[in-house]
């Protein structure tokens, strides 16, 4: 499609509406947008699922929940958290914001684009289906072998598990590798690797990451399919194989992935201080090295999952080791956003409140961290409730404050309107108090020896009252979310116009109108600076806001909706689904994906 | 507002460490800074170094935050502040001060490392293999004759090597206050050592996800004068005892001939299952169900009535309706002392 952009305001920003304009878009606005959402949804589900959880441990021998729900609960809670709602999550903000930020009109292969998000949706509605037929996983996130073996776990459930993450692992892989690409070649004109914005430099380590970390848990998945199903004994030790293969492979996808949820919002972050301390980020360099530095170090400590293993002194001190080095560039990154705020005038908008939180939130997180990197001491912290208390301060206290500030603030360009402060702030507060509530008193009662993982536990051991602490603070937070549901139904009938600069920001994506038209820049911009807004007679902070650049008259060509993304990832998906139900559908699965693969290849791009 | 947060701060930066050391001088059972033997006491050591590293750096990082937070937030409409950039000197510094930290934990924590898998031999050692069922738990005394479940008998002052395993999925011995943990792992054998300081009975429990009733696989310690220890051996090295009542014998009838045979296994009798655990003197155990239940007649009598009612998943899908047949089979079982 060639759109003249001298009669963009009538021709093109028309944008076209009606289902099936979603249903064959390639604009990774429109694509961010449906991230964003399903994501939504999905984090929902996984919340009510933890509710449920808090409901059955408030109190000692419960029977609200049987066994068997229990443990499909906490699975289904944590697989969900992590591949439905924070990747993404992330990945709504990449699609949206990424092009924007590099002064880019759309990403490196719209159509691979559009596929990705269809797998994703696929992937996580085949997951969900098998609460509706014959149960849920029940094996915990990790999924440790030999118990997802078909000897312990003769049902479906391990297979709607291993078919679900595949097709996700192909959503995500499809991103990185169109995101690498994208990142380095439709940077705009004058914008250096070392004058992108910092969110667009951790999600370009993150894309690499998940580039590297997935091919090792699809091999784990495809090893554990062949030992369900062709009677193969990877993992059964009875018959020559090994359970600690599968830990291995897993661990070594399962480690980066946790700088993958996080990377993200440390991104987000270093954007959003500065905006609202009103001066640059503090060591830019430092910032972006020390990402670089946890994305390599991320690939060599997935040991450390495993030192109740007995792997012995050497493996146990070389991941120690190896561990306590990762504190190191964190620490870099915390002293910095320290430094960003030091000396600034930071104005504590909504946005910014998540965002110092998230630096304190996360402060704890890292330093339990550091405590299970040694480990003797990990032998008694390891699958007790410190290890919940850790991990949900990392990606609950650093992923989603990190996420929810970056709503708050980039929303207003993907709505055009303002969220209400005051609404935002009462959404804040319940949730970080909801939080540490909820999360802190797990550290005590898992070193006063309660196990994770149980849907009932003893009276009389000392766990009663934390117990109740944590499940009445999960409500707190619940009922902190309906305020931002309302708030953000409530801006996009009815908020306060944004304008194209609301916080006075420095980045690229602030130039444009908002929200922005669907060809993003009229005229591809030329960067000369970390800040392009920022600086010069028209810095944007001092006047708020700032015209955006006049349409010229040039050619701009745009990518043609096209149907056969998500025809080519349905067929991915009953391909993947014919596992579970019957390999005749994995046959008709490949030919639909066989002849929507040529169809796509034939299909003219624009 | 500012000094309503100073409050709230100092208020917590009092209270974390006060918590912490409440905890640690709880005497819940499974609380881990109350180290009852060599092994947890040296990691227990090792884990305060680490938790005063940790408030430190907590304290000092997380006041500096606060501190930025407070003094730096936009009063007025100031203009701009000064646009600094960044300090290299003062990265290379706080790139050093974690390190030095870490440095500080690593030392310790590397020579805690090797002592732990310094497993310790000789002949005056007894060593015990531990092996996770689902759900439950199983032990054997090499050279002695004893199999037995749940409860683990063990001298006090001795050292102690359990070696574990699994047949099945992975599970985790642990026992908070004398022994830590690791995991069992079908294929593998699993170390752990320890010396108990003082008699008593210390509570347990799997630690790794193993299905359905993970969350009741429990398991005791019972740490006994060394005589009193030997005692117990010696008698659980002997076969189990005769029935002599003829209500016990009626018992022992419909117990070796019944299902139970196949899945349980009595020493001295034709009964060699060995799905369940071994019930030679099943009477001289404290618990029934891996730990879930005081090993009592009217316990029993449930358990046998339906045993999935009360740990549902679990591998004992016999149920024994009659009600003279329970009382028979539990006069039975009683004998086995
Ligand atoms: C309302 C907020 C949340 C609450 C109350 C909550 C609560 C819990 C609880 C109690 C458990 C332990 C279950 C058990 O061991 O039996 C758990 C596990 C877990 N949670 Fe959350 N959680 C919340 C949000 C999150 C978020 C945002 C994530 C982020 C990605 C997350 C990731 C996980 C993971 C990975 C597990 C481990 C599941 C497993 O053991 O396989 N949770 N959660
Ligand atoms: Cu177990």
């Amino acid at each position: 499609m060639t759109v003249n952009v001298g009669q963009l305001g009538q021709a093109v920003a028309v944008r076209p509406t009606g289902i099936w304009s979603w249903v064959t878009t390639v604009d990774h606005k429109r694509i961010g947008i449906l991230y964003g959402v399903t994501a939504f949804i999905f984090f929902l589900i996984g919340g009510i699922e933890a509710l449920l959880i808090r409901l059955q441990l408030f109190v000692p021998g419960a029977t609200l929940l049987t066994p068997d729900q229990y443990n499909q609960l906490f699975t289904m809670h944590g697989t969900t958290m992590i591949f439905l709602a924070v990747m993404p999550l992330n990945a709504a903000f990449l699609n949206y914001f990424v092009p924007l930020m590099i002064g880019a009109r759309d990403v490196a292969f719209p159509r691979l684009n559009a596929f990705s998000y269809w797998c994703f949706l696929f992937g996580g509605i085949l997951m969900n289906l098998s609460f509706f037929i014959g149960g849920a996983p029940d094996f915990g996130w990790f999924g440790y072998a030999p118990l997802t073996d078909r000897q312990f776990s003769p049902e479906l459930r391990a297979d709607f598990w291993a078919m679900g993450l595949q097709v996700l692992g192909v959503a995500s892989l499809a991103a990185a590798f169109n995101f690498i690409v994208t990142i380095i070649n439709m940077r705009a004109p004058g914008m250096t690797l070392m004058r992108m914005p910092p969110f667009v430099w951790m999600q370009f380590v993150t894309q690499w990451l998940l580039a590297l970390a997935l091919p090792p848990i699809a091999v784990a998945l495809i090893l554990l399919t062949f030992d369900r199903h062709f009677s193969t004994n990877f993992y059964l030790a009875q018959w020559g194989g090994d359970p600690i293969l599968w830990q291995h492979l897993f661990w070594i996808f399962g480690h980066p992935e946790v700088y993958i949820l996080i990377l993200p919002a440390f991104g987000m972050i270093s954007d959003i201080l500065p905006t609202f301390a009103r001066k640059p980020l503090f060591g830019y360099t430092f910032v972006v090295y020390s990402g670089i530095a946890i994305g390599f170090l991320g690939f060599i400590v997935w040991a450390h999952h495993m030192f109740a293993t007995g792997m012995g002194p050497v493996a146990d001190s070389a991941f120690a080791i190896a561990t306590m080095l990762i504190a190191i560039p964190t620490g870099v990154k915390i002293f910095n956003w320290i430094g960003t705020l030091w000396m600034g005038q930071t104005v504590y908008k909504t946005p910014a409140l998540f965002a110092v939180a998230f630096i304190a939130m996360f402060i704890i997180g890292g330093l339990s961290g550091v405590m299970h990197a040694s480990p003797p001491a990990d032998l008694q912290q390891t699958d007790s409730y410190f290890i919940v208390a850790h991990f949900h301060y990392v990606l609950f206290g650093g992923a989603i404050f990190g996420i929810m500030a970056g709503a708050y603030y980039w929303l207003p360009k993907v709505t055009g309107r303002l969220l209400d402060e005051r609404l935002g702030k009462i959404h804040f507060w319940l949730m970080l108090i909801g939080f540490n509530l909820s999360f802190f008193p797990m550290h005590f009662v898992g070193l006063n020896g309660m196990p994770r993982r149980t849907y009932t536990y003893p009276a009389g051991f000392g766990w009663e009252l934390m117990n109740q602490l944590e499940t009445i603070g999960a409500f707190i937070i619940a009922i902190s979310f309906l305020f931002f549901i309302y708030n953000v139904i409530k801006s996009v009938r009815s908020g306060e116009p944004a304008g194209a600069n609301p916080w006075g920001a420095g980045t690229l994506e602030w130039s444009l109108p908002s929200p922005p038209p669907v060809y993003n820049f009229a005229t591809v911009p030329v960067v000369r600076s970390l800040y392009p807004l920022w600086g010069g007679p028209n810095d944007s902070r001092l006047s708020s806001t700032q015209p955006a650049a006049a349409p010229a008259d040039v050619h701009v060509h745009l990518p043609k909706p096209s149907y056969w993304p998500i025809v080519t990832a349905f067929g991915l998906t009953l391909a993947a689904a014919g596992i579970i139900f019957g390999y005749v559908l994995t046959g008709i699965g490949v030919l639909v994906l066989l002849a929507s693969i040529y169809s796509w290849a034939l299909e003219p791009a624009s | 507002m500012t000094s309503f947060r100073n409050g709230a701060v100092r208020v917590g930066l009092i209270l974390i460490p006060a918590a912490l050391l409440l905890s640690a001088c709880s005497t819940d059972p499974q609380n881990v800074f109350d180290a009852r033997s060599d092994f947890t006491q040296m990691i227990a050591d090792l884990f305060w170094q680490i938790i005063w590293a940790a408030i430190v750096v907590f304290v000092l990082v997380q006041g500096a935050l606060i501190y930025a937070i407070i003094r730096y937030r936009r009063r007025a409409n100031q203009g701009l502040p000064p646009q600094v950039h960044g300090n290299t000197p003062l990265e290379i510094a706080w790139t050093i001060a974690p390190a030095l930290v870490l440095a500080w934990i690593a030392v310790p924590t590397v020579q805690t490392i090797f002592r732990t898998y310094e497993v310790p031999t000789g002949p005056d050692v007894l060593t015990i293999e531990v092996i996770g069922r689902q759900f439950w738990w199983e032990y054997r005394y090499p050279g002695n004759n004893v199999v037995t479940a749940t409860d683990l008998h063990v001298p006090v002052g001795r050292r102690v090597v359990l070696r574990i395993t699994s047949d099945n999925v992975i599970h985790s011995y642990w026992v908070p206050k004398l022994a830590a943990k690791r995991d069992a792992i079908p294929g593998h054998v699993n170390t752990l050592w320890f010396t108990a300081k003082e008699t008593g009975v210390y509570e347990g429990q799997c630690a790794e996800f193993c299905g359905l009733q993970h969350a009741n696989m429990r398991l005791r310690v019972f740490v006994q004068e060394p005589a009193e220890f030997e005692q117990w051996l010696r008698r659980n090295a002997q076969p189990a005892p005769e029935p002599t009542t003829p209500e016990a014998q009626r018992g022992a009838q419909l117990v070796l001939q019944g299902t139970c045979a196949g899945c349980h296994a009595i020493n001295g009798t034709n009964a060699r299952g060995r799905v369940g655990p071994d019930l030679t003197h099943f009477a001289s155990r404290s618990t029934i169900g891996g730990g879930i239940l005081p090993n009592t007649p009217e316990n029993l009598d449930r358990w046998l009535e339906n045993p999935q009612a009360i740990k549902p998943g679990n591998l004992m899908n016999v149920v024994v309706t009659n009600p003279q047949e329970r009382q028979a089979i539990i006069a039975y079982l009683q004998t086995l002392r």
